[in-house]
């Protein structure tokens, strides 16, 4: 059904820890791995799924290391991957890194998890909260009361255990939502949705019932009711503790929440949004000689509004030197080990236009190897501003001791700033618009305007209506 | 201290240290020995020396070091297997732990110990543990079970164990209802025909309960578990979708796959006229677009899945061409995905904007993909008609930028494109000659060659530009050599005055000098051609060619309905059906999808008569699944007396064909003998004499044994029955259906011909009876593709009656099983040419339906 075994490698392809699930497929058949995958990178056409003979590896990779599952039946790719993914989860949870250190500095309880997630195949409790309850990094002593089953491993609510108390009992609802444009070279929007998540900080005693109250139009339409404007999500992702036929069937999300940090939830809208901050750039390459680059950016959000730590980052080839530049706002720095000309400005008024020139020398001897065009990359915040109007109207909480609880909405971005509602952007494609450029020509010439993915963050700190 | 610290001590003696440490008295040493122990064995260091001394270890109160006790056991007791069997008695005794958490540790670590002789001490605690007050044991325990039954299939029949597991189905925790479904699946997957999985509307049902309260991962294995089920009409279908429906909100992107993966399977089944059918094609697109912004390898999964779905319901995702569109720092497995699902979902609507893209895309630098997006290009125009011209354009645009991968890439869409549009691009013909000589490709050069031939006509210096490729005919690849052979052939026919010697020189180079036999043949074939008569060799050489097809690279629509009921799965990411890549799927069967609700109706249309023919692979079990099914049919009627089963006679040449002479028979089989038995009437006004009878070759070798006994006149209005005794020796030819006979009866009138059917039954030879050992062989050696299954419906007997009955009819019951209320008749049958078919029959109390599953080891029997 999924796994028959799975294997944490380090980058040689050496085995620093296994675990035979199934014992259907022969361990050795693990040293095929590399091989192979070194065969596809030499040929660019790496693919998560490599076959020898009649075994088949899944693999993923992370920092230092390669996930690696075997099968000899038909299994479930999608299960395998999640899974996976989990382990890395679970893993990093333990142990903050998951490299090849932390591997070989935890065997025994790495040991220990792999025998807890995963039985003859089939992936059991993965919670890293649960787990922790009962797989501890130190050696657990025996005492018959101390090392019980949580009732929780098999429980219908499997991400929650009883007996939480709390003193204040508060739970913070946080809203991320990120944009993602993609520009076509004559300037026309080809595709924007927002992705936007809500995570939980949950600070709650017992086991609490909850209740969230969001602007969907889907669920306004149900109820008929008409209140200010609302949000048509189309795809909603929902953690496992969201009762999702009550979501089918009603548009009510109501559930259980894990303890502490969690994703609740993620959704999709189809909306069609503006670039923020708009680039465009004239790059000249002078073959032999030189590359000289203009980038233009516009804020095209409201004047009152201020986007701050802009940064655009421009990629130049990866064999200039000596880089010259000049900005009318802000500064510019070459790094060099990532092929970047970065362009910073600390504030940046909407409506405001600035402009950054920047020229490379290139060596007169050039490389033969064509290299990608890698997109130009703006990231930034602007705070109190929104996009996809999302609101959170009510947080129900409902205890059986009947305690107050106090919901928080607040708007946070990811590096932990607590001050104001922000935008950023980040990514962004460029493309030519002149289509007969030529690799051969002498001068090379691209003219770019460039479009970003954007990610907005929110920031607030309004105490919530606990009821509709 | 870090554990890493186990890792370092590697000099010599280290066994024997260790062994020492193992030994000691402390506690604490005794930890660190057996961590480092584990250590080593990480390295990958043999220390399996150390088996008995770890195994001493195991009896500790302290749970890590008992883990990494059975962690090393694991490891090590297949290469110890006698001394794994002292750690049975530390298993039997933590198998009753007051701690949940030791009992379920030994009971999952026990069934990981793939020992045989262990395996039967087990039973007994896993029998405990599977009704254990703890739910966290009773889950694990449902896995040992599977783990049991993949080491000892029959010990886990015999025990029990499989109903205790059917049992726990209905357990009131959802983690243990998810394994126990997980288990079952399991082993039914090893076992296709042992109908494990009962699944019925009061099962589906309570899956669908323990849906909404188990872990994401139990979500799976119940969707995955409810994908194969059928419903029974299209209202179940819908219900069980509704409850499905919900699933597509999960955050992992793996239930959402299994979910989609059931609902693509069951609405089939919907009429297409119903509003839900259109809701639920709606619900399908979003959580399938979402899955676009999973992990890279998820994304790929959900790819190669969206490639399928595309196919089978295009509608789905006709509107969300934009989500394909690749992404910079897309994997390049991502990448060639989304191009290829570009191209199913392009339409006139679109194509602006697909064109563009791929426009973008062949300015790239990665190789394979330029290679794919200037192919794109290329299917797009012959797709989308209104599209050609921009196409071709956009691939001019394309050629001006000298690339050489880019440029041939072109020219051999570009080949495709003048095929499918003739006579409308040809003016772009000069660039393409442009590139000639950048051409080292042989798929380009023969595409380029193909092109001049074509448009021989048209391209003044033809005969130059051919004549250049004639240089180094001999290095060429054979696709180019018989492209040119060809090409040159054409541009003869068109200008023969001044290509005679090109001609003659072409053709003495593919015959005289090559080595080829493919490029021999066809070059004397034109020699011939042209020499003898040259408006035929036109005809041949410059025939109108046939349409290329729009899509290319479609799947087989029988494989792709498998490989829908396989979403998620490896399969769907091979897009090859299981069989082809997992070794031993013996028995498995072909998943297909249930037949259309605007179509059947009911999908049980079989009735009667157990062999539907859409679920007969092997053209033998067709008639065999129907001789079955009639000796069951009159089994269940009135107690008929013991004896062969004999077919009622039917009128096989009616008198109206056969001037006056009406014949209606049956076959029969008495005392080893088959005797055709036949009934004359003579319906004319004259009386017939000089009767005689013949068959044609048949698939048995059926032959009348003596001739035809009317030894009489047969008058007006005469009756004369006959028994006509066969035997099996004559000449054989396969029929079509197999068991179908040709008749020819003569007599003074003249000569009559018919045909009838006759039991497969009569040809099951009385010393059918097989030894148990060489039956169960035998069946282990019946290849997958000989083995078919199908329901007998409304048979009232059981198991005893019914055996009783067979084997009247020469088929032998060889052994019997009773799994809980269900019996198992393993049958054997030999036909009176050799051929052994064995045969399964299943059937439950007070379940009037058998099931019968047949296999026959004999390849040849495919071709009978």
């Amino acid at each position: 059904m999924s796994a028959s075994a799975v294997f944490v490698l380090d980058l040689k392809g050496k085995v620093l820890i296994c675990r035979n699930y199934k014992g259907d497929v022969d361990m050795a058949e693990i040293d095929h791995f590399l091989p192979l995958l070194m065969t596809q990178e030499e040929e660019g056409l790496t693919c998560p799924i490599m076959s020898h003979g009649n075994v088949h590896f899944l693999w993923i990779k992370h920092t230092n290391l390669y996930l690696v599952a075997t099968t000899n039946k038909n299994s479930n790719a999608s299960l395998v991957y999640a899974f996976l993914y989990k382990v890395v989860e679970v893993f990093t949870e333990y142990f903050t890194e998951l490299e090849e250190e932390s591997i070989q500095d935890n065997f025994v309880v790495v040991y220990e998890l792999l025998d807890e997630l995963m039985d003859f195949g089939f992936p059991q409790t993965t919670d890293s909260k649960i787990l922790q309850e009962y797989i501890t990094q130190e050696g657990t002593k025996l005492e018959v009361s101390k090392t019980k089953v949580p009732t929780t491993v098999t429980n219908a609510v499997s991400w929650r255990s009883e007996g939480i108390k709390y003193k204040k009992n508060e739970v913070f609802i946080d809203v991320i939502e990120s944009i993602n444009l993609l520009v076509n070279a004559n300037g026309n929007v080809m595709s924007s949705d927002i992705v936007g998540t809500v995570k939980l900080k949950t600070m709650l005693s017992g086991m609490p019932e909850l209740r969230l109250g969001l602007n969907d139009r889907a669920l306004f339409a149900l109820t008929g009711r008409d209140k200010g404007k609302t949000v048509t999500m189309e795809d909603v992702k929902f953690h496992q503790c969201v009762r999702l036929s009550r979501f089918e069937s009603d548009r009510t999300i109501s559930f259980i929440p894990p303890d502490g940090e969690s994703e609740l939830m993620s959704y999709r809208i189809n909306t069609h949004v503006k670039p923020l901050i708009w680039i465009e750039s004239v790059i000249e390459k002078f073959s032999h000689s030189r590359v000289e680059i203009l980038v233009k950016a516009k804020g095209q959000f409201k004047k009152q509004s201020v986007a701050n730590n802009v940064e655009v980052r421009v990629p130049v080839p990866s064999d200039a030197d000596s880089p010259k530049f000049k900005t009318s706002t802000g500064h510019a720095k070459y790094v060099p080990e990532k092929n970047l000309a970065v362009w910073t400005i600390k504030s940046f008024p909407g409506g405001k236009e600035f402009l950054m020139r920047a020229s490379f020398g290139l060596p007169s001897v050039e490389k033969d190897e064509m290299e990608g065009k890698p997109p130009i990359t703006v990231n930034f915040e602007i705070p109190y501003f929104t996009v996809s109007g999302i609101q959170v109207r009510y947080m129900k909480i409902i205890e059986k001791s009947g305690y107050q609880a106090l919901p928080w909405v607040r708007y946070i971005t990811q590096s932990g700033g607590r001050t104001a509602m922000l935008f950023r952007y980040s990514l962004l494609m460029y493309r030519e618009r002149d289509p007969s450029f030529s690799h051969r020509e002498k001068l090379f010439k691209i003219r770019t305007s460039i479009y970003p993915i954007v990610f907005l963050f929110c920031f607030l700190s309004f105490r919530l209506p606990t009821t509709e | 201290m870090t554990d890493s610290k186990y890792f370092t001590t590697t000099k010599k003696g280290e066994i024997f240290e260790l062994k020492a440490e193992l030994n000691s008295d402390k506690k604490e040493k005794k930890k660190e020995a057996v961590k480092k122990v584990i250590a080593s064995m990480t390295v990958g260091k043999d220390v399996s020396a150390l088996f008995p001394d770890v195994v001493n270890c195991m009896q500790t109160d302290n749970l890590e070091l008992k883990k990494l006790v059975y962690l090393y056991l694991m490891n090590y007791a297949k290469s110890q297997p006698d001394m794994a069997i002292m750690a049975v008695n530390t298993f039997v005794k933590d198998c009753e732990d007051p701690n949940p958490l030791i009992r379920a540790l030994a009971v999952r670590t026990m069934g990981c110990i793939r020992v045989d002789k262990i395996t039967e001490y087990l039973c007994e605690p896993l029998r405990k543990c599977l009704k254990d007050e703890d739910p966290y044991v009773r889950k694990t325990a449902a896995v040992c079970v599977a783990k049991l039954h993949d080491i000892n299939a029959q010990l886990v029949e015999d025990q029990g164990f499989l109903d205790t597991l059917k049992d726990l189905i209905s357990d009131s925790n959802p983690m243990v209802v998810a394994n126990a479904v997980a288990a079952l699946s399991e082993i039914a997957e090893s076992h296709p025909n042992s109908n494990l999985l009962d699944l019925n509307p009061q099962s589906i049902n309570k899956l669908l309960t323990a849906l909404n309260e188990c872990t994401e991962w139990g979500q799976i294995f119940i969707l995955d578990c409810l994908a194969n089920y059928t419903p029974r009409d299209d209202r179940e279908s819908q219900s069980i979708c509704e409850r499905v429906t919900p699933r597509l909100s999960h955050a992992n992107s793996a239930v959402v796959l299994s979910a989609v993966k059931v609902l693509m399977k069951f609405m089939e089944m919907l009429p297409k006229d119903l509003d839900y059918y259109g809701t639920l094609l709606k619900k399908l697109a979003p959580p399938l677009v979402t899955l676009l912004s999973a992990e890279p390898e998820l994304q790929y999964v959900a790819l190669r899945n969206i490639n399928l779905i595309v196919q089978k319901r295009p509608e789905i995702l006709k509107h969300e061409m934009k989500v394909f569109f690749v992404k910079y720092n897309d994997p390049i497995y991502v990448k060639l995905e989304k191009l290829d699902i570009m191209i199913r979902l392009a339409s006139q609507a679109n194509i602006a904007q697909v064109l563009a893209e791929l426009k973008e895309y062949a300015t790239e630098v990665d190789v394979d993909f330029v290679r794919k997006a200037v192919r794109a290009i290329g299917r797009c125009a012959i797709k989308v008609e209104q599209s050609a011209e921009r196409c071709v354009s956009t691939l001019l645009d394309l050629i001006q930028t000298k690339v050489n991968y880019v440029v041939q890439e072109a020219i051999v869409v570009i080949k495709d494109i003048f095929r499918k549009y003739p006579n409308k691009y040809e003016s772009v013909i000069a660039t393409l000659c442009e590139n000639l000589d950048s051409l080292d490709e042989p798929e380009a050069r023969a595409a380029m060659i193909w092109i001049v031939g074509e448009y021989a006509e048209r391209i003044d210096n033809a005969d130059e530009l051919l004549e250049s490729f004639l240089e180094g005919f001999h290095d060429e690849s054979t696709q180019v050599q018989l492209q040119l052979l060809t090409a040159i052939v054409k541009l003869f026919l068109k200008k023969p005055t001044e290509t005679q010697e090109l001609v003659q020189q072409v053709l003495s180079l593919a015959t005289q000098d090559s080595d080829n036999p493919d490029l021999r043949d066809r070059g004397y074939i034109y020699w011939r051609l042209l020499s003898t008569d040259p408006v035929a060799a036109k005809e041949v050489v410059l025939a109108e060619k046939p349409l290329i097809s729009e899509e290319t690279d479609l799947i087989e629509p029988t494989l792709l309905e498998e490989l829908i009921c396989h979403i998620g799965t490896l399969a769907s990411v091979y897009h090859k059906p299981p069989s082809a890549f997992v070794e031993g799927s013996r028995g498995v069967m072909h998943k297909r999808l249930p037949l259309g609700g605007d179509i059947g109706g009911s999908p049980a249309m079989g009735a009667g008569f157990g062999a539907a023919p859409a679920v007969m692979p092997a053209s033998l079990n067709a008639p065999v699944g129907g001789g079955l099914g009639d000796l069951f049919d009159l089994g269940g009627g009135v107690g008929m007396p013991m004896g062969a089963y004999i077919p009622p006679k039917t009128v096989w040449l009616p008198a109206m064909k056969a001037k006056g002479l009406e014949i209606s028979g049956t076959f029969a089989r008495r005392a080893g003998v088959i005797q055709m038995e036949l009934v004359l009437t003579n319906k004319a006004m004259s009386v017939m004499t000089d009767f005689a009878i013949q068959f044609n070759r048949n698939s048995f070798g059926l032959a009348p044994a003596g001739p035809l006994q009317v030894l009489t006149p047969l008058g007006p209005n005469q009756t004369i029955e006959v028994s006509l005794p066969l035997s099996t020796v004559g000449p054989v030819m396969k029929m079509d259906p197999l068991n179908n006979l040709q008749v020819a009866v003569k007599n003074n009138i003249d000569v009559f011909y018919f045909s009838c059917q006759y039991p497969i039954s009569m040809l099951f030879v009385e010393d059918g009876k097989m030894e148990r050992q060489v039956f169960l062989a035998t069946w282990k050696d019946i290849p997958n593709d000989n083995e078919s299954q199908f329901q007998i419906q409304d048979c009232h007997l059981n198991s005893d009656a019914a055996s009783n009955k067979l084997q009247g009819s020469n088929i032998f019951t060889i052994a019997k099983r009773t799994v809980e209320g269900q019996d198992m008749l393993y049958m054997a049958i030999k036909l009176s040419n050799g051929i052994w078919v064995l045969a399964e029959l299943k059937m439950q109390a007070g379940n009037p339906n058998y099931t019968v599953s047949l296999g026959t080891r004999r390849d040849g029997e495919q071709h009978y």
